[in-house]
């Protein structure tokens, strides 16, 4: 028996040694995050190095803990993944280090494009890419004979044949429910017409001008092709209206676009007729009606050099090129790694790379514009107030919140 | 302002927030800036200025509250009140309906009917709103009922908005009459029985008891239940979580938890909120407390 535990032991310690070659630390590494598959890689690739105790909280809920979990001192977490719309509120408060000296000693693994720069400094490391793009029934467009649209006028004129033609009665999907999806739709729009949400270099509100009135306007022209009960479908109601053939267009994440189809149930013929293709423009303009998104991690600032030195070799572990060879991992989300080569999934994505998307504002402000318009907008949404209203609602909503958080006196 | 660069799209100029000078601030002060009431009376909460602005350049009553429908806080209140006054009183007649009819059933009957008047209490409020969330769908159970009884296709529960109140104002009575039954229910078991024979010799038909005898027995429970729900439905909150109801209606309780569910986490509006709501329920049972009060004191 004692014989036995002993070669037991031995074994363990054999196996762990094998990791231990690969990522070795020294410290604890804990971790906060969202929870969808390719950040699940991500955490269960950091729990693979041995040494110490890799431990991780990755939750939808995870904006409303990473900020209290990490202003202690010592911090709970050592690291938060988050994207570039949440790290501002980590920077906001000062809870995140610089990485310029880990990725000049830890940090070979990495591509330049992979590092978030603010300034000098390193601020994250990005490992993945999103955007919202057009996603649509490539049998329905060539039924009514038209192109998949560049352009949201072009989309609206095919969704007109569409219902005109008695294949659809709402063809066009949208992430619209009041709140944060119907923010993040006005942002887009907003972008697309050239619209600039802030005077520049203040935090003074200009959502109250032509290209917000526009993008409101279009906003309310497509929503006329929709679901009525649009103000109450995010992104998952937008998809399952999709899966069930009744819609044909649609503006949705990258992200959701391998899986789209894979639920049980879907008809053979959205299966067969889903088909991406890049953000749209808007109102002549050059610049897609869309966002460019990242997710990545952070160190916490108030840790020991050890425990930063050890989750940044246990993250960039995590994502090392290697994990690209499981093919399942490869598609479970457009990676920034190095040696990332692009599904047919990923196509859209990539096409708003490549047409110049901005990125989300990383502003430390931008934040309580989002809460602002989420909120205001829907009144306009429902033909209750005009789009003039509605956006000086939002500014006023906006300056409120942001003299209470001392952003504007 | 400082440079960011982002993979795949290059570098932008944003501005930051200045760690030092912000350090240099909070080591100034560390318990932060005293700023009174100036939360308190902002467009999010009860805007006064805005307030005061509407009241001048409205020539109507109705036009001036219009008006206030455009601010948070008063939106939020127009709902809460209706929702409150109208599901209470509802919801007291139904539960005492239901009491005084499990009440005269068979002994047999009793346990199962009490059981089958309980389960909306059973059901976690949320959950609950969420199931008549897909039932009242233009596709659900009564979305489609509705769209049959009316003829109109286009009809939809979730697009309109009186038709969202209405829908939450039920739920909201469905869901709280098994307490007001339940309450009612206990009360009619110490009902005196001689009380009762008494009023049948004297001829009293059967609604003429319950008017007479059964409600003015029941009456300090109607109290209680009445000051247990004012408070409750105040507060209302899983009904518009679950019915994803936002665009149609808000509560007090509803815009802290929104205030404190952004990226940026307004923590002292949401204070001020709940503050506002505390105030808000003295006020409300107020007068009830003091009537019992004066009840109470009549009776010495």
């Amino acid at each position: 028996m004692f014989l036995r535990s002993l070669t037991t032991a031995g074994v363990l310690a054999l196996t762990a040694g094998g990791a231990f070659a690969e990522c070795e630390i020294t410290a604890r590494v804990s971790i906060v995050g969202n929870e969808f598959p390719a950040i699940q890689t991500v955490g269960a690739g950091a729990q693979d190095c041995s040494g110490a105790e890799v431990t991780t909280n990755l939750t939808a809920d995870h904006q409303k803990i990473n900020l209290a979990g990490m202003q202690g001192d010592p911090a709970e977490y050592t690291s938060a993944i988050i994207a570039n719309s949440s790290i501002v509120a980590l920077m906001n408060e000062d809870v995140i280090r610089p990485l310029n000296d880990l990725v000049d000693t830890h940090g070979d693994r990495l591509s330049d494009q992979q590092l978030i720069r603010i300034g000098d400094d390193v601020m994250a490391v990005a490992f993945m890419a999103n955007a919202q793009h057009l996603v649509y029934r490539a049998d329905v467009l060539s039924e009514i004979g038209v192109e998949p649209p560049k352009t949201y006028e072009d989309m609206l004129a095919a969704a007109k044949m569409i219902r005109d033609k008695g294949l659809m009665d709402n063809p066009v999907g949208g992430a619209y429910a009041a709140g944060w999806n119907l923010a993040e739709e006005f942002v887009n729009m907003f972008i697309g017409y050239g619209g600039e949400f802030f005077e520049a270099g203040t935090a003074n509100p200009s959502v109250n001008t032509e290209a917000g009135v526009n993008a409101l306007n279009m906003m309310k022209s497509l929503s006329e092709y929709m679901n009525p009960d649009f103000l109450t479908h995010d992104s998952n109601a937008t998809n399952a209206e999709f899966r069930v053939g009744n819609v044909a267009l649609m503006n949705m994440w990258g992200s959701r676009a391998a899986t789209l189809t894979d639920a049980e149930g879907v008809p053979q013929e959205v299966i067969d007729g889903m088909a991406i293709a890049g953000p749209m423009t808007v109102g002549g303009g050059e610049i897609p009606a869309s966002t460019l998104w990242w997710d990545g991690w952070t160190v916490a600032k108030n840790v020991s050099d050890d425990e930063a030195a050890s989750t940044f070799k246990a993250l960039s572990y995590a994502i090392r090129p290697e994990i690209l060879d499981d093919e399942e991992v490869a598609k479970q989300a457009v990676w920034l790694i190095p040696g990332y080569e692009r599904t047919e999934a990923a196509k859209g994505v990539f096409a708003a790379a490549q047409m110049g998307t901005k990125p989300y504002p990383m502003l430390p402000y931008m934040g309580l514009m989002h809460t602002a318009l989420g909120n205001e907008l829907s009144d306009f949404m429902q033909g209750k107030e005009s789009a003039e209203q509605a956006l000086a609602d939002v500014e006023a909503a906006y300056t409120a919140a942001a003299k209470e958080n001392g952003y504007l006196q | 302002m400082v440079e960011n660069c982002t993979p795949l799209v290059g570098c932008t100029k944003e501005t930051t927030v200045d760690q030092e000078a912000t350090r240099a601030l909070r080591d100034a002060a560390p318990l932060g800036r005293f700023i009174g009431l100036d939360v308190y009376l902002d467009r999010g909460h009860l805007a006064v200025a805005e307030v005061g602005e509407a009241w001048r350049s409205s020539d109507s009553l109705g036009a001036f509250f219009g008006k206030l429908q455009n601010l948070p806080f008063y939106r939020a209140m127009s709902f809460t009140l209706v929702y409150t006054f109208v599901t209470v009183p509802l919801l007291i007649l139904l539960g005492l309906m239901i009491a005084v009819a499990v009440n005269s059933l068979h002994r047999h009957l009793k346990g199962l009917a009490i059981f089958f008047s309980l389960l909306p209490m059973i059901v976690t409020p949320i959950i609950g709103a969420l199931i008549m969330f897909w039932m009242i769908d233009s596709r659900g159970v009564i979305g489609n009922l509705m769209i049959y009884l009316t003829g109109d296709p286009q009809l939809s529960l979730k697009a309109s908005t009186p038709l969202m109140w209405i829908a939450i104002i039920i739920y909201g009575i469905w869901h709280s009459a098994p307490f007001a039954f339940v309450v009612f229910y206990a009360g009619l078991q110490t009902l005196p029985k001689d009380q009762i024979e008494a009023a049948q010799i004297d001829g009293a038909s059967r609604f003429q008891q319950l008017r007479l005898v059964v409600v003015p027995h029941l009456m300090p429970l109607v109290t209680f239940v009445t000051l247990i729900k004012l408070m409750d439905n105040f507060r209302v909150f899983e009904e518009i979580v679950g019915f994803n109801a936002q665009a149609h209606a808000t509560s007090l309780s509803w815009i802290i938890f929104n205030d404190l569910g952004g990226e940026t986490r307004q923590l002292s509006a949401a204070a001020a909120t709940s503050v506002l709501t505390i105030l808000g329920v003295a006020v409300l049972l107020s007068p009830v407390l003091i009537r019992t009060w004066r009840d109470s004191r009549s009776t010495h």
